[in-house]
Protein backbone atom coordinates (compact mmCIF):
# COMPACT_ATOMS: atom_id res chain seq x y z
CA UNK A 1 0.00 0.00 0.00
CA UNK A 2 1.52 3.38 -1.30
CA UNK A 3 1.04 5.96 1.91
CA UNK A 4 1.65 9.60 1.50
CA UNK A 5 4.37 11.09 2.78
CA UNK A 6 4.49 14.33 4.97
CA UNK A 7 8.33 15.35 5.26
CA UNK A 8 8.95 18.66 6.59
CA UNK A 9 12.14 20.07 5.47
CA UNK A 10 12.96 23.49 7.51
CA UNK A 11 16.07 24.85 5.78
CA UNK A 12 18.65 28.04 7.34
CA UNK A 13 16.20 29.02 9.27
CA UNK A 14 16.53 32.89 11.40
CA UNK A 15 14.42 34.10 13.78
CA UNK A 16 14.99 37.19 15.84
CA UNK A 17 13.04 38.69 18.66
CA UNK A 18 14.45 42.13 19.17
CA UNK A 19 17.99 41.52 20.05
CA UNK A 20 17.44 38.26 20.66
CA UNK A 21 18.95 35.63 18.11
CA UNK A 22 16.46 32.64 18.91
CA UNK A 23 17.11 30.67 16.12
CA UNK A 24 20.22 30.79 13.53
CA UNK A 25 20.45 29.02 10.97
CA UNK A 26 18.54 26.42 11.97
CA UNK A 27 17.87 23.20 9.27
CA UNK A 28 16.02 20.14 9.77
CA UNK A 29 13.91 17.18 8.10
CA UNK A 30 11.39 15.32 9.68
CA UNK A 31 9.91 12.03 8.09
CA UNK A 32 6.47 10.49 7.97
CA UNK A 33 6.63 7.45 10.42
CA UNK A 34 9.21 8.29 12.51
CA UNK A 35 9.53 9.63 15.66
CA UNK A 36 11.76 12.87 15.19
CA UNK A 37 13.25 14.49 18.75
CA UNK A 38 13.59 17.96 19.11
CA UNK A 39 16.18 18.16 21.94
CA UNK A 40 18.02 20.70 24.04
CA UNK A 41 17.72 22.90 27.41
CA UNK A 42 14.97 25.34 28.71
CA UNK A 43 15.69 28.65 26.05
CA UNK A 44 17.74 26.91 23.84
CA UNK A 45 15.29 27.43 21.14
CA UNK A 46 12.94 24.69 20.69
CA UNK A 47 10.04 26.38 21.46
CA UNK A 48 10.66 28.71 18.90
CA UNK A 49 11.09 26.10 16.37
CA UNK A 50 7.59 24.54 17.29
CA UNK A 51 5.97 27.61 17.03
CA UNK A 52 7.88 28.50 13.81
CA UNK A 53 6.41 24.82 12.29
CA UNK A 54 3.26 25.42 13.99
CA UNK A 55 2.22 28.46 12.61
CA UNK A 56 2.04 30.84 15.17
CA UNK A 57 4.85 33.05 14.23
CA UNK A 58 6.70 33.58 10.97
CA UNK A 59 10.61 32.71 10.41
CA UNK A 60 12.57 36.15 9.84
CA UNK A 61 14.78 33.88 7.08
CA UNK A 62 14.94 30.65 5.68
CA UNK A 63 12.70 27.70 3.94
CA UNK A 64 9.72 26.03 5.46
CA UNK A 65 8.42 22.99 2.73
CA UNK A 66 5.52 20.30 3.73
CA UNK A 67 6.53 17.38 1.05
CA UNK A 68 8.61 19.65 -1.26
CA UNK A 69 6.12 22.16 -1.05
CA UNK A 70 6.97 25.93 0.25
CA UNK A 71 4.60 26.65 2.86
CA UNK A 72 3.62 30.22 4.88
CA UNK A 73 1.87 29.43 7.93
CA UNK A 74 0.39 33.24 9.08
CA UNK A 75 -1.52 31.60 12.10
CA UNK A 76 -1.96 28.23 13.68
CA UNK A 77 -5.41 27.56 11.92
CA UNK A 78 -3.68 27.67 8.77
CA UNK A 79 -0.99 25.00 10.05
CA UNK A 80 -3.46 22.84 11.45
CA UNK A 81 -5.60 22.50 7.85
CA UNK A 82 -2.55 21.40 6.48
CA UNK A 83 -2.56 18.68 8.85
CA UNK A 84 0.01 19.91 11.58
CA UNK A 85 -1.08 19.86 15.09
CA UNK A 86 0.45 20.94 18.09
CA UNK A 87 -0.31 19.06 21.35
CA UNK A 88 0.62 21.63 24.44
CA UNK A 89 2.05 20.81 27.55
CA UNK A 90 -1.52 22.56 28.27
CA UNK A 91 -3.14 20.05 26.54
CA UNK A 92 -6.38 22.63 25.89
CA UNK A 93 -8.36 19.69 28.05
CA UNK A 94 -10.94 21.46 29.73
CA UNK A 95 -11.08 19.61 33.60
CA UNK A 96 -14.85 20.84 34.58
CA UNK A 97 -16.15 20.04 30.55
CA UNK A 98 -16.92 16.59 29.88
CA UNK A 99 -14.94 14.21 27.87
CA UNK A 100 -17.08 14.36 24.60
CA UNK A 101 -17.65 17.71 24.60
CA UNK A 102 -13.40 18.12 25.21
CA UNK A 103 -13.11 16.00 22.46
CA UNK A 104 -14.87 18.15 19.93
CA UNK A 105 -13.73 21.39 21.58
CA UNK A 106 -14.18 24.12 18.30
CA UNK A 107 -15.13 21.01 16.15
CA UNK A 108 -18.54 20.31 17.36
CA UNK A 109 -20.26 18.04 15.00
CA UNK A 110 -23.68 19.65 14.31
CA UNK A 111 -27.10 17.85 13.20
CA UNK A 112 -28.60 21.18 12.29
CA UNK A 113 -27.17 23.70 10.50
CA UNK A 114 -29.34 26.17 10.88
CA UNK A 115 -29.55 26.23 15.00
CA UNK A 116 -25.77 24.95 15.30
CA UNK A 117 -27.76 22.17 17.18
CA UNK A 118 -24.97 19.32 18.59
CA UNK A 119 -25.07 16.29 17.62
CA UNK A 120 -24.25 14.30 20.58
CA UNK A 121 -24.99 10.75 20.06
CA UNK A 122 -22.22 11.00 17.49
CA UNK A 123 -20.09 12.92 19.44
CA UNK A 124 -20.54 10.43 22.51
CA UNK A 125 -19.64 7.74 20.18
CA UNK A 126 -17.27 8.62 18.46
CA UNK A 127 -15.09 9.45 21.88
CA UNK A 128 -15.54 6.24 22.93
CA UNK A 129 -14.52 5.01 19.49
CA UNK A 130 -11.39 6.81 19.44
CA UNK A 131 -10.48 6.67 22.74
CA UNK A 132 -11.14 3.41 22.22
CA UNK A 133 -7.58 3.41 19.81
CA UNK A 134 -5.71 4.71 22.58
CA UNK A 135 -6.34 1.75 24.99
CA UNK A 136 -8.58 4.06 27.16
CA UNK A 137 -12.06 2.44 28.03
CA UNK A 138 -14.24 5.14 28.99
CA UNK A 139 -17.99 3.70 29.72
CA UNK A 140 -19.58 6.89 30.46
CA UNK A 141 -18.07 9.94 28.30
CA UNK A 142 -19.91 12.37 30.29
CA UNK A 143 -17.77 12.20 32.85
CA UNK A 144 -15.46 15.14 33.94
CA UNK A 145 -12.23 15.66 31.86
CA UNK A 146 -10.74 16.52 35.27
CA UNK A 147 -11.60 12.97 36.68
CA UNK A 148 -9.35 11.35 34.20
CA UNK A 149 -5.79 10.42 34.99
CA UNK A 150 -2.68 12.71 33.86
CA UNK A 151 -1.93 10.33 31.15
CA UNK A 152 -5.25 9.43 29.80
CA UNK A 153 -5.88 13.30 29.26
CA UNK A 154 -2.65 13.59 27.22
CA UNK A 155 -3.58 10.64 24.88
CA UNK A 156 -7.14 12.11 24.38
CA UNK A 157 -5.38 15.62 23.65
CA UNK A 158 -3.61 13.21 20.77
CA UNK A 159 -6.67 10.92 19.79
CA UNK A 160 -8.21 14.65 19.33
CA UNK A 161 -5.42 15.44 16.99
CA UNK A 162 -5.83 12.49 15.02
CA UNK A 163 -9.44 12.21 14.65
CA UNK A 164 -9.52 16.04 13.15
CA UNK A 165 -6.92 14.92 10.18
CA UNK A 166 -3.11 15.29 11.91
CA UNK A 167 -0.22 14.05 10.06
CA UNK A 168 2.22 15.76 11.79
CA UNK A 169 2.31 15.63 15.31
CA UNK A 170 3.94 17.87 17.59
CA UNK A 171 3.80 16.53 21.24
CA UNK A 172 5.50 19.25 23.55
CA UNK A 173 7.01 17.63 26.49
CA UNK A 174 4.00 14.88 26.66
CA UNK A 175 5.79 13.03 29.75
CA UNK A 176 7.41 16.17 31.98
CA UNK A 177 4.27 16.29 34.07
CA UNK A 178 3.33 12.44 34.60
CA UNK A 179 4.44 9.48 37.42
CA UNK A 180 6.33 7.06 35.49
CA UNK A 181 3.49 4.58 34.81
CA UNK A 182 1.05 7.19 33.32
CA UNK A 183 4.54 8.14 31.34
CA UNK A 184 4.74 4.86 30.15
CA UNK A 185 1.83 4.40 28.93
CA UNK A 186 1.49 7.53 27.21
CA UNK A 187 4.74 6.13 25.60
CA UNK A 188 3.50 3.17 24.72
CA UNK A 189 1.08 4.75 22.27
CA UNK A 190 3.35 7.62 20.79
CA UNK A 191 5.57 4.25 19.41
CA UNK A 192 2.16 2.75 18.07
CA UNK A 193 2.00 6.54 16.30
CA UNK A 194 4.70 5.20 14.00
CA UNK A 195 2.85 2.43 12.34
CA UNK A 196 -0.13 4.97 11.72
CA UNK A 197 2.61 6.58 9.33
CA UNK A 198 2.43 9.90 11.54
CA UNK A 199 5.03 12.49 11.51
CA UNK A 200 5.94 12.66 15.07
CA UNK A 201 7.83 15.63 16.36
CA UNK A 202 8.70 15.13 20.41
CA UNK A 203 9.64 18.18 22.04
CA UNK A 204 12.36 16.90 25.35
CA UNK A 205 14.74 17.54 27.75
CA UNK A 206 14.38 13.93 29.00
CA UNK A 207 17.29 12.30 26.84
CA UNK A 208 16.46 8.65 28.34
CA UNK A 209 13.27 8.59 27.24
CA UNK A 210 13.37 10.48 23.94
CA UNK A 211 16.21 8.12 22.79
CA UNK A 212 13.86 5.20 23.87
CA UNK A 213 11.52 6.43 21.31
CA UNK A 214 12.87 8.20 19.02
CA UNK A 215 14.50 7.63 15.47
CA UNK A 216 15.89 10.99 14.50
CA UNK A 217 17.49 13.50 17.46
CA UNK A 218 17.84 17.21 16.48
CA UNK A 219 20.09 19.01 19.12
CA UNK A 220 19.74 22.46 19.53
CA UNK A 221 21.76 25.15 21.89
CA UNK A 222 21.69 28.68 22.38
CA UNK A 223 19.44 28.84 19.15
CA UNK A 224 21.74 26.77 16.90
CA UNK A 225 21.37 23.47 15.72
CA UNK A 226 24.34 21.36 17.55
CA UNK A 227 23.81 18.06 16.47
CA UNK A 228 21.75 15.82 14.04
CA UNK A 229 22.07 11.92 14.97
CA UNK A 230 19.83 8.82 13.46
CA UNK A 231 19.45 6.25 16.00
CA UNK A 232 22.21 3.74 15.35
CA UNK A 233 25.06 6.17 15.33
CA UNK A 234 24.65 7.42 18.36
CA UNK A 235 23.39 6.45 22.23
CA UNK A 236 21.82 7.91 25.06
CA UNK A 237 25.13 8.89 26.55
CA UNK A 238 26.41 10.70 23.52
CA UNK A 239 23.47 12.84 23.35
CA UNK A 240 24.10 14.13 26.71
CA UNK A 241 27.46 14.82 25.93
CA UNK A 242 27.19 16.65 23.01
CA UNK A 243 24.05 18.56 25.21
CA UNK A 244 26.20 19.15 28.19
CA UNK A 245 29.06 20.43 26.19
CA UNK B 1 -20.84 34.56 34.28
CA UNK B 2 -20.73 30.66 32.79
CA UNK B 3 -17.74 32.68 30.33
CA UNK B 4 -16.02 33.89 33.00
CA UNK B 5 -17.78 37.86 32.99
CA UNK B 6 -19.41 39.19 35.00
CA UNK B 7 -22.06 42.16 33.42
CA UNK B 8 -22.80 45.02 37.02
CA UNK B 9 -24.46 47.44 34.21
CA UNK B 10 -27.62 45.52 33.86
CA UNK B 11 -29.82 47.32 36.74
CA UNK B 12 -28.92 50.75 35.36
CA UNK B 13 -29.90 49.71 31.50
CA UNK B 14 -33.67 48.40 33.01
CA UNK B 15 -33.68 52.76 34.48
CA UNK B 16 -32.21 53.47 31.03
CA UNK B 17 -34.38 51.45 29.16
CA UNK B 18 -37.36 52.58 30.72
CA UNK B 19 -36.55 55.88 30.75
CA UNK B 20 -35.35 55.93 26.94
CA UNK B 21 -39.20 53.99 26.04
CA UNK B 22 -41.52 56.16 28.00
CA UNK B 23 -39.86 59.93 27.10
CA UNK B 24 -39.66 58.70 23.60
CA UNK B 25 -43.21 57.76 23.35
CA UNK B 26 -44.41 60.51 25.50
CA UNK B 27 -42.14 63.27 24.49
CA UNK B 28 -42.10 62.33 21.04
CA UNK B 29 -44.94 61.25 19.26
CA UNK B 30 -43.27 57.57 18.51
CA UNK B 31 -45.75 55.03 19.10
CA UNK B 32 -44.84 52.61 21.64
CA UNK B 33 -43.68 49.49 19.44
CA UNK B 34 -41.37 52.02 17.56
CA UNK B 35 -39.92 53.67 21.10
CA UNK B 36 -39.13 50.09 22.40
CA UNK B 37 -37.12 49.15 18.88
CA UNK B 38 -35.18 52.23 19.39
CA UNK B 39 -34.27 51.82 22.64
CA UNK B 40 -33.57 48.14 22.30
CA UNK B 41 -30.96 49.07 19.49
CA UNK B 42 -29.43 51.74 22.05
CA UNK B 43 -29.18 49.29 24.50
CA UNK B 44 -27.77 46.44 22.24
CA UNK B 45 -24.83 49.49 20.86
CA UNK B 46 -23.84 49.48 24.82
CA UNK B 47 -23.94 46.09 25.29
CA UNK B 48 -21.43 45.88 22.37
CA UNK B 49 -19.22 48.56 23.87
CA UNK B 50 -19.40 46.90 27.20
CA UNK B 51 -18.33 43.67 25.16
CA UNK B 52 -15.67 45.38 22.68
CA UNK B 53 -14.16 47.39 26.25
CA UNK B 54 -13.54 44.20 28.20
CA UNK B 55 -12.62 41.86 25.68
CA UNK B 56 -9.67 44.69 23.87
CA UNK B 57 -8.50 45.98 27.17
CA UNK B 58 -8.36 42.32 29.15
CA UNK B 59 -9.66 44.10 32.04
CA UNK B 60 -11.98 42.63 34.58
CA UNK B 61 -15.42 43.11 33.86
CA UNK B 62 -16.24 43.84 37.13
CA UNK B 63 -14.43 47.15 36.76
CA UNK B 64 -15.35 47.92 33.18
CA UNK B 65 -19.38 47.21 34.30
CA UNK B 66 -19.34 48.74 36.98
CA UNK B 67 -17.79 51.89 35.39
CA UNK B 68 -20.64 50.95 32.50
CA UNK B 69 -23.22 51.21 35.67
CA UNK B 70 -22.80 54.36 36.93
CA UNK B 71 -22.35 56.20 33.57
CA UNK B 72 -25.42 54.40 32.56
CA UNK B 73 -27.32 55.68 35.36
CA UNK B 74 -26.14 58.68 35.97
CA UNK B 75 -26.94 59.81 32.32
CA UNK B 76 -30.41 58.57 32.27
CA UNK B 77 -31.15 60.85 35.43
CA UNK B 78 -29.47 63.35 34.09
CA UNK B 79 -31.18 63.65 30.80
CA UNK B 80 -34.36 62.62 32.43
CA UNK B 81 -33.97 66.29 34.19
CA UNK B 82 -33.24 67.97 31.38
CA UNK B 83 -36.22 66.62 29.28
CA UNK B 84 -38.73 66.59 31.54
CA UNK B 85 -37.34 68.18 34.84
CA UNK B 86 -38.43 64.79 37.19
CA UNK B 87 -36.92 61.59 37.61
CA UNK B 88 -40.31 59.63 37.18
CA UNK B 89 -42.99 59.76 34.21
CA UNK B 90 -45.96 58.60 33.81
CA UNK B 91 -49.13 58.45 31.42
CA UNK B 92 -48.07 56.37 28.84
CA UNK B 93 -51.22 54.18 28.82
CA UNK B 94 -52.79 56.90 26.29
CA UNK B 95 -50.09 56.52 23.89
CA UNK B 96 -50.39 54.60 20.79
CA UNK B 97 -49.51 51.07 20.78
CA UNK B 98 -49.63 50.99 24.54
CA UNK B 99 -52.83 48.18 24.21
CA UNK B 100 -50.59 45.98 22.13
CA UNK B 101 -47.26 46.07 24.25
CA UNK B 102 -49.25 45.74 27.43
CA UNK B 103 -51.06 42.65 26.31
CA UNK B 104 -47.68 40.89 25.23
CA UNK B 105 -45.76 41.88 28.10
CA UNK B 106 -47.55 42.73 30.88
CA UNK B 107 -51.15 40.54 30.31
CA UNK B 108 -52.91 38.57 33.39
CA UNK B 109 -53.68 34.61 32.10
CA UNK B 110 -56.30 32.57 33.92
CA UNK B 111 -55.61 28.96 34.05
CA UNK B 112 -57.68 27.13 36.28
CA UNK B 113 -59.42 30.09 38.39
CA UNK B 114 -56.00 31.55 39.39
CA UNK B 115 -54.52 34.66 37.96
CA UNK B 116 -50.73 34.14 36.26
CA UNK B 117 -48.52 37.24 35.29
CA UNK B 118 -47.52 36.77 31.41
CA UNK B 119 -44.20 37.42 32.69
CA UNK B 120 -44.14 33.68 34.49
CA UNK B 121 -44.54 32.41 30.80
CA UNK B 122 -41.45 34.64 29.49
CA UNK B 123 -39.49 33.72 32.40
CA UNK B 124 -40.07 29.94 31.92
CA UNK B 125 -39.81 30.59 27.69
CA UNK B 126 -36.28 32.58 28.81
CA UNK B 127 -35.19 29.46 30.97
CA UNK B 128 -36.03 26.93 28.18
CA UNK B 129 -34.39 29.02 25.42
CA UNK B 130 -31.13 29.31 27.41
CA UNK B 131 -31.18 25.72 28.75
CA UNK B 132 -30.93 24.58 25.05
CA UNK B 133 -28.66 27.42 23.83
CA UNK B 134 -26.16 26.73 26.91
CA UNK B 135 -26.82 22.63 26.71
CA UNK B 136 -27.36 22.10 23.17
CA UNK B 137 -25.98 23.96 20.95
CA UNK B 138 -22.34 24.63 19.62
CA UNK B 139 -22.78 28.66 21.01
CA UNK B 140 -23.72 27.31 24.22
CA UNK B 141 -20.47 24.99 24.36
CA UNK B 142 -18.26 27.67 23.13
CA UNK B 143 -19.84 30.05 26.18
CA UNK B 144 -18.30 27.00 28.75
CA UNK B 145 -15.09 26.65 27.06
CA UNK B 146 -14.53 30.49 26.98
CA UNK B 147 -15.38 30.43 30.96
CA UNK B 148 -13.52 28.02 31.71
CA UNK B 149 -10.08 28.51 30.57
CA UNK B 150 -10.02 30.81 27.46
CA UNK B 151 -6.53 29.87 26.59
CA UNK B 152 -7.38 26.08 25.92
CA UNK B 153 -10.48 27.84 24.04
CA UNK B 154 -8.41 29.70 21.89
CA UNK B 155 -6.30 27.10 21.32
CA UNK B 156 -9.02 24.87 19.80
CA UNK B 157 -10.21 27.98 17.50
CA UNK B 158 -13.09 29.28 19.47
CA UNK B 159 -13.85 33.07 18.69
CA UNK B 160 -13.49 33.73 22.54
CA UNK B 161 -13.81 37.61 22.08
CA UNK B 162 -17.16 37.12 19.35
CA UNK B 163 -18.20 35.06 22.32
CA UNK B 164 -17.63 37.54 25.21
CA UNK B 165 -19.47 40.35 23.13
CA UNK B 166 -22.58 38.97 21.94
CA UNK B 167 -23.11 37.81 25.97
CA UNK B 168 -22.90 41.25 27.12
CA UNK B 169 -25.24 42.03 24.38
CA UNK B 170 -27.76 39.07 25.60
CA UNK B 171 -27.54 40.65 29.01
CA UNK B 172 -28.13 44.17 27.72
CA UNK B 173 -31.42 42.46 25.88
CA UNK B 174 -32.60 40.74 28.90
CA UNK B 175 -32.40 44.00 30.81
CA UNK B 176 -34.46 45.63 27.71
CA UNK B 177 -37.01 43.13 28.23
CA UNK B 178 -37.41 43.60 31.87
CA UNK B 179 -37.81 47.25 31.28
CA UNK B 180 -40.46 46.99 28.76
CA UNK B 181 -42.14 44.56 31.25
CA UNK B 182 -42.39 47.31 33.78
CA UNK B 183 -43.17 50.31 31.94
CA UNK B 184 -46.33 48.16 30.60
CA UNK B 185 -46.52 47.16 34.28
CA UNK B 186 -46.73 50.24 35.95
CA UNK B 187 -47.05 52.85 32.69
CA UNK B 188 -44.55 54.71 33.08
CA UNK B 189 -40.50 54.77 34.38
CA UNK B 190 -38.42 55.51 36.94
CA UNK B 191 -34.81 56.65 37.01
CA UNK B 192 -33.93 54.42 39.43
CA UNK B 193 -36.09 51.18 38.05
CA UNK B 194 -33.63 48.09 38.05
CA UNK B 195 -31.20 49.47 41.34
CA UNK B 196 -29.59 46.52 42.15
CA UNK B 197 -31.07 44.25 39.96
CA UNK B 198 -27.39 43.39 38.66
CA UNK B 199 -26.46 41.72 42.58
CA UNK B 200 -29.67 40.19 43.00
CA UNK B 201 -28.72 38.27 39.49
CA UNK B 202 -25.33 37.33 41.05
CA UNK B 203 -26.77 35.88 43.59
CA UNK B 204 -29.41 33.83 41.90
CA UNK B 205 -26.95 32.28 39.51
CA UNK B 206 -23.97 31.75 42.51
CA UNK B 207 -26.71 29.95 44.53
CA UNK B 208 -27.96 28.17 41.36
CA UNK B 209 -24.23 26.46 41.36
CA UNK B 210 -22.35 28.93 38.58
CA UNK B 211 -18.90 29.24 39.72
CA UNK B 212 -17.64 32.63 40.00
CA UNK B 213 -14.29 31.84 38.28
CA UNK B 214 -17.01 30.68 35.20
CA UNK B 215 -16.64 27.12 32.84
CA UNK B 216 -19.71 25.87 34.88
CA UNK B 217 -23.50 26.45 35.36
CA UNK B 218 -26.60 25.85 34.30
CA UNK B 219 -30.09 27.97 33.55
CA UNK B 220 -32.27 25.51 35.64
CA UNK B 221 -29.39 26.13 38.90
CA UNK B 222 -30.09 29.54 38.39
CA UNK B 223 -34.01 30.04 37.75
CA UNK B 224 -34.31 27.99 40.88
CA UNK B 225 -31.51 30.18 42.83
CA UNK B 226 -34.39 32.95 41.58
CA UNK B 227 -36.66 31.26 42.54
CA UNK B 228 -35.33 31.07 46.41
CA UNK B 229 -34.49 34.43 46.44
CA UNK B 230 -38.16 35.11 45.75
CA UNK B 231 -39.60 32.66 48.35
CA UNK B 232 -37.90 34.17 50.88
CA UNK B 233 -38.11 37.40 50.13
CA UNK B 234 -42.00 37.20 50.26
CA UNK B 235 -41.68 34.30 52.48
CA UNK B 236 -39.98 36.32 55.41
CA UNK B 237 -42.52 38.82 55.77
CA UNK B 238 -45.48 36.32 55.91
CA UNK B 239 -43.50 34.24 58.60
CA UNK B 240 -43.40 37.25 60.90
CA UNK B 241 -39.55 37.73 60.86
CA UNK B 242 -38.32 41.30 60.20
CA UNK B 243 -37.52 41.83 56.57
CA UNK B 244 -34.44 43.30 57.43
CA UNK B 245 -33.17 39.45 58.45
CA UNK B 246 -33.44 38.39 54.70
CA UNK B 247 -30.38 40.75 53.97
CA UNK B 248 -28.56 38.94 56.39
CA UNK B 249 -29.64 35.63 55.34
CA UNK B 250 -29.10 36.74 51.27
CA UNK B 251 -25.94 37.25 52.21
CA UNK B 252 -24.59 34.15 53.71
CA UNK B 253 -26.75 31.74 51.00
CA UNK B 254 -24.18 33.86 48.93
CA UNK B 255 -21.13 33.22 50.68
CA UNK B 256 -21.84 29.37 51.02
CA UNK B 257 -22.98 28.88 47.64
CA UNK B 258 -19.75 30.32 46.81
CA UNK B 259 -17.36 28.26 49.09
CA UNK B 260 -19.42 24.98 47.97
CA UNK B 261 -18.62 25.93 44.20
CA UNK B 262 -14.83 26.65 44.87
CA UNK B 263 -14.56 23.04 46.57
CA UNK B 264 -16.04 21.74 43.19
CA UNK B 265 -13.99 23.41 41.38
CA UNK B 266 -10.74 22.67 43.30
CA UNK B 267 -11.74 18.23 43.31
CA UNK B 268 -12.13 18.72 39.80
CA UNK B 269 -9.91 21.27 38.19
CA UNK B 270 -6.41 19.22 39.46
CA UNK B 271 -7.63 16.10 39.66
Amino acid sequence: MLRDSNQIVLKNIYKNFGNVKALKDVSMTTDSGKINCILGDNGAGKSTLVNIISGVFLSDKGEYRINNKTVEFLNPHEAISAGISTVYQSLAIIPIMNIYRNFFLGNEPLNNKYFKIIDKDFAIETTIKELKKFDINIENPKRLAGTLSGGERQLLAIARALYFGAKILILDEPTSALGVKESNKVVEQIILLKEQNINVILVSHNIDQAFMLGDKFFIIKNGEMVGHLDKFETSAKSLRTILEK
Amino acid sequence: MISGEFDLSIGSLIGFSSMSLTLLTVETNLTMPVASLITLIMVLIIGYYNGITVVKSGLPSFIITLGSLFMIRGFTIAISKIITGRTQIGGIEESKGFNIMSSVFSNHLTIAGTNFPISIFWWMLFGVLGYFLLKHTQFGNWIFATGASQESAKLMGIPVQKVKISLFMLTAFCSWFIAVTQVTTFGGADVLRGEQKEFIAIIAVVIGGTLLTGGYGSIIGAMIGALIFGIVKQGIIFAGVDADWFQVFMGVMLVSAVLVNGAFRKKYAQG
